[in-house]
Parts: structure tokens; C-alpha cells; sequence
């Protein structure tokens, strides 16, 4: 056989295609959120927020979950946040640019794909073992911090990297050091990518499972966190608990579980990507 | 002068984050070779990477990760053959036929498909995807190998979306022009000068997206039926790297041989993780 | 008149690249030196050796001295020597906050605290730099909305509220039109009654408009150094009246 559409044939037929599939993409996410909304909206109560579990949390609220999961995200983020902030400035505005320097960089831009199961194990290993912190709050918060560091350099180093260079030569030239130039003219204006940047990472933290599995996290615990040595239950572990360990359990409860993680999750996220948006249209430069 | 004094502290413990963030950096690294490297003198490279039994607790234990090796690569592909061609279609909607508003709305419908933690998505895969599976091809299980590609190709879409869309709209408008004055329309200049300029850039975020399958843990230790057995069709179940390590390591003893065995795996996830990103970084500096 | 500025066998090299050679020369004080020359002959690089905005480049290295007023440039602080011997760029890069903040920027960071005296040198730099009428009103709108030719003279006006003794100018009026670069112009020749100027100017004309002096840089030699008017009347070298005259360049 030898015939050849005519360019516009084609052209319609790969438009069509390319929408169906920007379908294929969207449709299971909205699905996925839709099913988890309709499923859990009747267990979400004021009651389910702020009371414990009972009857082997068949029933119940998930306080401790949700204080354990802000207990250790919050940890995190004040930890990672000025650290990798920091070490932003420091390679981005101080480091000579030498062989050492650019492995440096490289190694941190890789290591944000190294996969979290992989930090979970590293957890372990230096903070529950090696330092001696146990299964608790600050070996998790730890753990998340070093998997969130690499991600925080890289963002906040795209920010100071998009404040033009003349900026800081323009403040130089009038005798100001390099550090109040950071301080008045760099830091501000690389401030909001820099925020955006650390409440997508509080919201990716606050949905990991893996590094805390064996850092932080306890199946069950029947009192609320009372230090930063506690073990503690957190919100993603204790939606894999239910959902696969406990039989018998309602699918209200999983469902509703689910869906408080998620709006923690997502709305962080939209937070973000609104502020960016916003940003980007008041931006002075 | 006080101020002075104050900047000088203040630039001085910003060289020590610095340092600390990048002590982090090494130390992650040596620690994971340090377990991993002990583990590999007692037990053997060759046994561990291509034994087929992983049976952690028999007398006297195997701890073969070639099935484990199997599993992940599988799903891998399975995710692959689904994210990739319809992410790359995606990008290129979204960078070159939808409308400004449009393409602000899906793209940040992309941004919160990746923020869905991954365990509410291995739940939501376990509870509908698994049964219709199941139902559909009429198999004893629905947790298989395929229902794990499926939940982990929707996983990596955001990122091969994401990083393709950029690369396609970074592509110059001079190419495309240069293409128009040439008669070619609109679809034909697409595929022909767009999506071959940004080639580099889509491998890339091919690779970033198979990297973050490759690390995928909870979804897939919800979905895929954790059968430590080279599987035979992708209808099996599988059990994948990352899920054994999720799945055993609350139950081993401290510092003993199968815990080590767990950081070997863990040592092997990291190299080709490591590596994937170091060459999609290739691919991306590249680009520009 | 006196020297305000020796330069003495200035060499200077990006990467090992010499893009000086065994520079010597003399400013006056209170004069205005233009120097011209074809692209890439060294003259942006000499204007940034002398207040030492080099530094912050770690490719540079340079032998020779440079003196301000007996002070070997290269033994002061970096920073206190920026104050004395202030830089306007080929384009103009107003800080991205208001029009007052950009002229009380330096001030402000060098220990400036008391507001009416800050709100005095805010007014006396804007009217130095003949900006003054313009933007009397909107002081405290953002400077990224001003034209070219007023971003450029209230970059004037930002060095003049560190109250410095040299001007370098690196090209200022490349970027604008022949309105505002008199306007600039006329600016300059305002202010060497009381400042120091090193003009680089890739116009001739220019040069021969405002300049006390001309040197001629090519290929990183000073090729010839005099007054305008002897230069672009009787040039010594042929070399530089084929530049002057457009046979070249």
C-alpha cells in the first residue's frame, strides 16, 4: 500500500491525539482526588481531627497522627530550611568556581533523585543508631531533612542565580560589601522562589512514607508526643497501616484518613503555586 | 565597626552550613558504601547481585537479589511504555497548542499530580485499580507487576511532563519560523524541528521520570503482591527493590547479616539512581 | 594641576590572557579623561581595575600599581576605595526599589541613620545629577518605570550620594538616544567641577565633546595620551588619527 496523508489530514489527526492523551494524563488524577473526596467526606468530623483512635483504631479519630506528622515536619523544615538556604548563598555567591566546587554542585543536584527509602536507610544507620536517638521524632525529623537538602539548595540556588548579576555589581560598585549586598539586594529579591520553594518541600515531606518507616514512625502509640524522643505516629504511616495491616477496617476511616493527608498536602502545594504565579506577575525586573 | 564584626560572623556561619550541607552530602554516600562494601565481602557480589533466592529468614539464608533486580525492571518498563509516550504528548500540548490560561491551569494540575503523596496513590491503586485488574484479566491476583506499572507510570508523568514541556518551550522561535517560511505547517514543523531541538531535554526528563519509578517505594509495596520469585509474565506478582527494603527492615536484627543485606540493596538503588540523574544532568547542560 | 590618580606599568590578564600591557598614565584632578579605542582594547578592563571591581572576577590577575592620591589602590580596602573612586555601567541598572531607596541604598548601608539628613542628600544627588525637577514627585516609585535616560542619571545621582572623588563612566550613553545622551553629557561636564572623571566611550564624538584629555587605548597598549583638542587636531600617531577620522573601528 502507498498513500500518504495530506499534511493537513495528519496534522488534524496528531492534534486530536495529543489532546486525548493531555486527557489520559488528567482524568486519573481528578479521578483519584474525586474518589478520595466522595469516599472520606463522611468520616472527616471535628471529632476525627482531635480525638485518638480506639478499638485498634478501628474507630476513632487521628490526632496523634496528624500532631506526629506536624511535629516532625516542622522539625524538618527548621532544620533544612536555614541549613540548605546557607549552603545556597555559600556555593552560589562565595565558592570560587573550581573542579571541586562544580562536583559539589553536581553531587547535590543528583542526590535530590536518590530514592527516600534509600534516606530512610541512612536514617537509621546514623540517627536512630549511630548517634543513639532511637525510633523518634528528631532521627525522622533529621532523616527528612537531609532528603529535603539537596532540594532546598537546588531551588534556593535557582532563585540567588535568577537575580541578574548586575544587581550585585551595581551594589558592589558603590562600596558595599558582598554580604550587605546579599543581605539588601539579593536575599529580597531571590526571597519568593526561595519560600515558594520550601512549602512545596514541606508539603512533599509531610506525604513521605519511607525515611520515617523506620526513624520515627510507631504503629500505635497511646499518648500524645510529649518530646522531641518520643516515637511517634504520623499521617502517611498511618494511612499504610490501616489501609494494609488492620483487617476489618472501615472504609470510611482509610478513606477519611486519606483525604485529611491530602488536603494537608495539596493545599500547601496550591499555596504555592498561586504565590509563584503571583510572583512572577509583580516582579519588578 | 560593630557591624562589621557582625557580617564577618554572619559570612562565616554561612561557610559552615555550606560545609555541613556538603559533609551530608559525602557522608551519605561513604556510609551506604562502608555497609554495603562489608556486606559485599562477607556475602559475595556475584551472590548477592545475580542469586536467585531471597530467602532472608531459611537456614541457612539466601539473600539473592537477581528476582528483586527482575521485579523493579519490570515495573519500570511496564511504567516507561505507559508515562513516556503520553507524558511527551502532554508537553507537547501543553507547550504548543493550548492556550496561555489553559496551559497555566494543566500545568499546575501537573504540579499537584506530583505533590499526591505515594502512599494515598498505592491506596487508591489498591483499592480500585487491584480488583479491576483482577476482574478484567481474570487472574487470581490483581496485585501484579502490571498494576504496579500503571500506578507508577501516572507516578512518573508529572516529571516527564514537566521537564519536556520546558524543554520543548525553550526550543528558539527562530526554528520554528525558519520551518514556516519553508511551507511546512504547524504539526509538520512540531516534528520535524521542535521536538528534535529539545530531544536532549525530553531524554532527560525520560530518564528523571525512570528514576523516580526506579525509587518508588510505598505504591509499589501496596500494589505489585511482593512475590520474591522471578516472575513470568508481567500478570505475576513481583516484589521490587525498594519494597524489601520497606517491608523487612522493621523485622531484622540490628546490624545483623540480613539488615546488612538490606543496605546492600540499598547501596545498589543508589548507584543507579545516582547515575540515572548524573546522565539525564548530562542530557539537560547539554540543552543549553 | 595635580595627579589624582598614577598609574604605573599596569598589566592585567583574564585566565592568563593579557588584555593590558605595561600601562603608564597620569589623571588630573578635576579633569575629565576620555578614553577611546576600538572594542576589545582594553578600556572597560583598565576602568574596572581602578576601582577594583576585578576582583570579584577570579579569572583576573594583574601586575603593576595604581595610585590615588599617593595610596597604593591595591593595599585599601576594596570597599572603602569604591567609595572614594564610584562606577556608572553601560547600561543602567537601577536597583529593583524605589527611586529614593536607590540613591539612600549606599548611604544607608555605609551608616547613614538620621532621615532629614538622608532626605537632604536624596534631593542634593538628584539635583547634581539634573534629575531633580523630574521625579520630585514620585520619589517613591519604583525606578524599574523611569526612562532610560532618567535610570541613567539616577545611577549619577546614587554615586553621587556616596560622595566620591573619581566618576568612572564605562560607556553611559551606548544605550540611549541622542537626547538623552546630552543630557548625560551636559550632566558630566557639571560635575568635573567638583569630581575626578574617566570617560570610556566608544564614540569619538563624544570624546571630543567632553574630554580634557583623550588617551587612545588598542589592542591593550596606550597607543597616544594628550588634550582633545591637540589629539584631534594634530594627532602623533598615524595609527590614531586613522581611528579618529573612521578609517577604522
Amino acid at each position: 500500500m502507498n498513500f500518504k496523508l495530506s499534511p493537513k489530514l495528519s496534522q488534524k489527526i496528531a492534534y486530536t491525539l495529543l489532546v486525548i492523551s493531555t486527557i489520559i494524563v488528567i482524568v486519573p488524577v481528578l479521578t483519584v482526588i474525586v474518589i478520595i473526596i466522595k469516599n472520606g467526606w463522611s468520616a472527616l468530623s471535628w471529632e476525627f481531627l482531635t480525638t485518638m483512635p480506639k478499638d485498634g483504631m478501628r474507630a476513632g479519630g487521628i490526632l496523634p497522627a496528624i500532631l506526629g506528622t506536624l511535629a516532625i515536619v516542622s522539625c524538618a523544615i527548621c532544620i533544612t530550611l536555614p541549613v540548605g538556604v546557607c549552603a545556597a548563598i555559600y556555593l552560589n555567591e562565595y565558592a570560587k568556581d573550581n573542579l571541586l566546587t562544580r562536583i559539589i554542585k553536581l553531587a547535590i543536584v543528583n542526590l535530590a533523585g536518590v530514592p527516600s527509602v534509600v534516606y530512610g536507610l541512612f536514617g537509621l544507620g546514623i540517627f536512630v543508631m549511630l548517634m543513639g536517638f532511637g525510633v523518634s521524632i528528631l532521627a525522622g525529623a533529621l532523616t527528612l531533612s537531609i532528603m529535603e537538602l539537596p532540594v532546598i539548595i537546588t531551588t534556593a540556588r535557582g532563585a540567588l542565580s535568577s537575580v541578574p548579576y548586575s544587581f550585585r555589581e551595581a551594589s558592589w560598585s558603590l562600596g558595599v560589601s558582598k554580604w550587605q549586598t546579599i543581605r539588601r539586594v539579593v536575599l529580597p529579591n531571590a526571597l519568593p522562589g526561595i519560600m515558594t520553594g520550601a512549602i512545596l518541600s514541606i508539603s512533599r515531606i509531610s506525604g513521605e512514607t519511607a525515611p520515617i518507616l523506620f526513624t520515627a514512625a510507631a504503629f500505635y502509640v497511646p499518648h500524645l508526643p510529649k518530646s522531641m524522643f518520643d516515637q511517634v505516629m504520623a499521617l502517611p504511616y498511618h494511612l499504610y497501616i490501616i489501609s494494609t495491616q488492620i483487617p476489618n477496617m472501615p472504609k470510611n476511616i482509610i478513606f477519611g484518613t486519606a483525604l485529611v493527608l491530602l488536603l494537608m498536602v495539596l493545599s500547601m502545594s496550591l499555596i504555592a503555586i498561586v504565590a509563584r504565579l503571583y510572583f512572577r506577575k509583580i516582579r519588578k525586573w | 565597626m560593630n557591624s562589621k564584626i557582625t557580617d564577618y560572623i554572619i559570612e562565616k556561619i554561612i561557610f559552615l552550613c555550606g560545609i555541613i550541607a556538603i559533609v551530608f552530602v559525602v557522608l551519605i554516600f561513604g556510609f551506604l558504601l562502608k555497609e554495603g562494601f562489608a556486606f559485599f565481602k562477607e556475602y559475595g557480589v556475584f551472590n548477592f547481585i545475580f542469586g536467585k533466592y531471597w530467602y532472608p529468614s531459611s537456614n541457612p539464608a539466601s539473600y539473592g537479589v537477581f528476582s528483586l533486580i527482575i521485579g523493579s525492571l519490570l515495573v519500570t518498563l511496564g511504567a516507561a511504555i505507559i508515562a513516556v509516550p503520553f507524558g511527551i504528548m502532554t508537553a507537547l500540548f501543553i507547550a504548543e497548542l493550548a492556550p496561555k490560561g489553559i496551559r497555566d491551569i494543566l500545568k499546575s494540575i501537573v504540579e499537584l499530580m506530583a505533590a499526591i503523596p505515594s502512599v494515598v496513590l498505592g491506596f487508591v491503586g489498591m483499592v480500585t485499580l487491584v480488583p479491576l485488574v483482577r476482574s478484567i484479566l481474570d487472574i487470581p491476583t490483581g496485585l501484579t507487576a502490571f498494576s504496579g506499572s500503571i500506578v507508577l507510570g501516572f507516578m512518573a508523568m508529572p516529571t516527564i511532563v514537566s521537564i519536556s514541556e520546558d524543554a520543548i518551550r525553550s526550543v528558539p522561535w527562530q526554528y520554528k519560523e525558519g520551518a514556516f517560511a519553508l511551507g511546512a505547517t504547524k504539526w509538520q514543523t512540531i516534528r520535524r524541528v521542535v521536538l528534535k531541538a529539545a530531544m536532549p531535554g525530553i531524554i532527560a526528563a525520560v530518564m528523571l521520570g525512570i528514576g523516580r519509578v526506579i525509587g518508588e517505594t510505598m505504591a509499589v509495596l501496596m500494589v505489585t503482591g511482593n512475590a520474591a520469585a522471578i516472575p513470568t509474565s508481567i500478570f505475576d506478582p513481583v516484589r521490587t527493590l525498594t519494597a524489601t527494603i520497606a517491608a523487612e527492615m522493621g523485622e531484622t536484627v540490628r546490624g545483623g547479616l540480613h539488615y546488612r543485606a538490606l543496605f546492600g540493596i540499598g547501596l545498589v538503588l543508589f548507584t543507579i539512581t545516582f547515575l540515572i540523574n548524573f546522565i539525564a544532568d548530562l542530557f539537560l547542560n547539554k540543552k543549553k | 594641576m595635580v595627579d589624582k590618580i598614577k598609574v604605573e606599568n599596569l598589566s592585567c590578564f583574564y585566565s592568563g590572557k593579557q588584555v593590558l600591557k605595561n600601562l603608564s598614565l597620569t589623571v588630573k584632578a578635576n579633569e575629565i579623561l576620555s578614553i577611546i579605542g576600538p572594542s576589545n582594547s582594553g578600556k572597560t578592563s583598565f576602568l574596572r581595575t581602578l576601582n577594583r571591581m576585578n576582583d570579584m572576577n577570579v579569572y583576573f590577575s594583574r601586575k603593576g600599581n595604581i595610585f590615588l592620591d599617593d595610596d597604593n589602590i591595591f593595599d585599601m580596602n576594596p570597599e572603602k576605595l569604591r567609595t572614594r573612586i564610584g562606577m556608572l555601567f553601560a547600561m543602567p541598572i537601577p536597583l529593583p526599589m524605589s527611586i529614593y531607596d536607590n540613591i539612600a541604598y549606599a548611604p544607608r548601608v555605609l551608616g547613614l541613620k538620621n532621615k532629614k539628613n538622608m532626605d537632604e542628600v536624596v534631593e542634593q544627588s538628584l539635583r547634581d545629577a539634573s534629575l531633580w525637577d523630574e521625579v520630585k514627585d514620585r520619589l517613591n516609585s519604583s525606578a524599574i518605570k523611569m526612562s532610560g535616560g532618567q535610570q541613567q542619571r539616577l545611577c549619577i545621582a546614587r554615586i553621587l550620594a556616596i560622595e566620591p572623588e573619581v566618576i568612572l563612566f564605562d560607556e553611559p550613553c551606548s544605550g540611549l538616544d541622542p537626547i538623552s545622551t546630552a543630557k548625560v553629557e551636559e550632566a558630566m561636564l557639571k560635575l568635573k567641577e567638583k569630581y575626578t572623571i574617566v570617560l570610556v566611550t566608544n564614540n569619538v564624538k563624544q570624546a571630543s565633546r567632553v574630554g580634557t584629555r583623550t588617551a587612545f587605548f588598542l589592542m591593550g597598549e596606550l597607543i597616544e595620551i594628550d588634550k582633545t583638542q591637540n589629539m584631534f587636531l594634530t594627532p602623533k600617531n598615524k595609527t590614531t588619527e586613522d581611528y579618529i577620522t573612521g578609517r577604522f573601528g
